[in-house]
């Protein structure tokens, strides 16, 4: 892995779109190496589907550029429509035809000889789960199996690079499984560069390499998820969620006393320890030559929805000062400004 | 690409209802034709009793083919191109199909030229059905003039309605909501059949008055005026076009005077000298539609396509 040449496929510089007064991407700085399922977070109106567009040529830059694996969507619409499947939140089938019929014309769209479309689709179908299905017309299919049809649409196009936007959207659970294995399957099994925006972040976490977080335009953050969180909580005080049998006052103390322990919480079955350093290992083995069995040691605020919040509400807050800082003046007539 | 449109377009139902709606008036026309040929090919000119049958209309159904085609014309390039581009936005097909590899003009013109292949099939088989038709009975055969004329009517048919195709797609691509392109051009239409006669005529009488005692410069200013205007229209285009070409005994479209008609001979003219006189006609037509469709092709190549 580490030997193998970290290939870019899709490099931004500076990319950003403007509506009229609203930016709604702002000077995106974006690199994806080959072969990883890369996530894009972020709230709605975050700029991700804007910045999906600008990956596909399906709106123009207003400054900046995007490049797809050295092309420029915008000069070589072809070539980078030609190497990019992209699966939208709401895929659009001509609901007047059956789901074989959109994914032949998907097929001839793409100039696939007939041979090759036809065991293409077969396969595709039979990947997703919708061989029964094919010769049934799309307006009577579900959402899930509207968005299966998608994934097959895209095998059959076969493309290096997949772009999904919200592909999990409306979809139950057991779905939402279902096609974040298959999404999976296409990064693992055949080395396919993924890019999924989402706002759902369980989902994300449990398939994406690395993440950037989107808040108004603009990514704040981006890397593995561990990086992440690392980041965040760098110099901070770590959380241990613990649970050990039995629980009794001896334990408690034992986990006082502990080296790096700085306070311990008693929350019904679950004790939590601020500590200031990682002491897992240390700590599992003590309790457990102490003769507790470990029922479960968690380290708090490496899940991305941590991450992700702390990342917001400081955006959030640098936002609030800046507009108080904005505000000030107009304020600085009344009464209260003194206090 | 449009294979498939053309595809879409005689599968649907809409065109079936449209089918059904345009045969239903060509069948009335010609039993109206039938009623009425005796007296009008027993008139004046009795020559070219072939083309009568496109032209001839009844006392009490003031309806001949031409006309029908005149005013449902419009209506099926409005019904075949309005949701175009808006429709395929409205169910998600537009980002999917641009996200294949083809160039997004390969959709519009495919579109277009789907359209215009349809058009032409239908009006065509229109034209030769009632032709036939005809041909059963009444058992005169057509000259060859009379064909080339017919012919020459049909593909104009097929321009004209081109141009409402072109225009539809237009507003297809400019509006986001289905209901207010076909709107749009439903209001256009109307406006073009019926209100605008009013409007130039308001307007001529406007800027140049003309009394019983004006002066007739003063009239044939008038006049003139008012047929420049009037042929702003496509509607006004078309049927002088149609006129000319269906009536071989039109022998100008403009002003006639008195002294020049003083010694002509009364005679029809050739279909090349009726296809001179309607030439600007015909160029005006092919170029309206032309711009109607590079207007919608450049808005939709600089166009956002959101999911």
């Amino acid at each position: 892995m580490a030997a193998a040449p970290r290939r870019i496929v899709v490099e931004t510089e500076n990319l950003t779109k403007c509506y009229g007064e609203l930016i709604a991407v702002d000077s995106l700085n974006l690199q994806v190496e080959k072969g990883i399922i890369f996530g894009l977070l972020g709230p709605n109106g975050a700029g991700k589907t804007t910045t999906i567009l600008m990956l596909l040529g399906l709106t123009e830059p207003t400054a900046g550029k995007a490049l797809i694996n050295g092309y420029d969507p915008t000069r070589h619409p072809l070539k980078v429509k030609a190497m990019v499947g992209y699966l939208p939140d709401n895929v659009g089938f001509y609901q007047d035809m059956t789901g074989l019929a959109n994914l032949q014309y998907t097929a001839a769209l793409n100039g696939l000889p007939p041979k090759v479309a036809e065991t293409r689709i077969v396969n595709a179908l039979e990947k997703v789960g919708l061989k029964e299905a094919a010769t049934r017309k799309v307006s009577e299919y579900s959402r899930g199996m509207r968005q299966r049809l998608g994934i097959a649409d895209l095998l059959v196009k076969d493309p290096p690079l997949i772009i999904m936007d919200e592909p999990t959207l409306g979809i139950d659970p057991e779905g939402v499984r279902e096609l974040l294995d298959l999404i999976k399957s296409l990064a693992r099994d055949d080395k396919r560069t993924i890019i999924i925006s989402s706002h759902l972040l369980p989902q994300v976490q449990a398939i994406c390499d690395q993440v950037g977080i989107f808040v108004k335009g603009r990514m704040i953050a981006s890397g593995t998820i561990d990086q992440l969180g690392q980041q965040l909580l760098a110099g901070k005080q770590l959380k241990l969620e613990l649970i050990a049998e039995p629980q009794d006052e001896a334990l408690y103390h034992l986990c006082r006393e502990f080296d790096g322990v700085i306070e311990l919480k008693k929350d019904s079955q679950i004790i939590t320890l601020t500590c200031a350093k990682d002491i897992r290992p240390l700590l599992a083995q003590k309790i457990v030559e102490a003769g507790y069995s470990l029922l479960h040691l968690h380290l708090r605020g490496f899940s991305l929805d941590d991450i992700y919040q702390q990342y917001f509400q400081q955006e959030e807050g640098a936002y609030v000062q800046n507009s108080a800082a904005q505000a000030k003046p107009s304020r600085a007539g009344t009464p209260l400004s003194g206090q | 690409m449009v294979k498939k449109e053309v595809a879409d377009h005689l599968s649907g139902k809409r065109f079936l209802i449209l089918t059904f709606l345009v045969v239903a008036a060509c069948l009335a026309s010609l039993y109206i034709a039938a009623t009425n040929i005796r007296a009008a090919a027993t008139g004046e000119d009795s020559g070219f009793v072939f083309l009568k049958l496109f032209t001839t209309a009844g006392s009490n159904l003031p309806f001949s083919f031409t006309s029908f085609i005149s005013f449902l014309g419009p209506l099926i390039g409005l019904i075949m191109g309005f949701d175009a581009i808006s429709g395929e936005r409205d169910r998600g097909t537009l980002s999917h199909v641009l996200s294949q590899p083809i160039y997004r003009d390969a959709l519009i013109n495919g579109k277009f030229i789907a359209g215009v292949v349809v058009l032409a099939m239908v009006i065509f088989g229109l034209g030769f059905l009632t032709g036939g038709l005809g041909l059963i009975v009444f058992g005169v055969p057509p000259t060859l003039g009379e064909l080339l004329r017919i012919l020459a009517y049909l593909a104009l048919s097929v321009i004209y309605i081109s141009f409402w195709l072109a225009l539809s797609l237009l507003f297809s691509v400019l509006f986001r909501q289905t209901t207010t392109s076909a709107l749009a051009g439903v209001a256009l239409w109307l406006f073009f059949s019926l209100f605008a006669v009013f409007l130039v005529g308001a307007i001529t009488d406007a800027l140049i008055p003309v009394t019983d005692s004006s002066n007739i410069n003063q009239i044939m200013a008038n006049a003139r005026l008012y047929q420049g205007l009037s042929r702003l229209s496509p509607i006004a285009l078309y049927d002088e076009a149609t006129i000319t070409l269906l009536n071989p005994s039109v022998r100008s479209l403009g002003l006639v005077m008195l002294d020049q008609l003083y010694g002509a001979i009364r005679a029809p003219l050739s279909f090349g000298q009726s296809l001179l006189l309607i030439w600007p006609h015909l160029a005006g037509l092919i170029a309206a539609t032309l711009i109607c469709f590079a207007a919608a092709y450049i808005i939709f190549m600089r166009q956002e396509i959101r999911a």
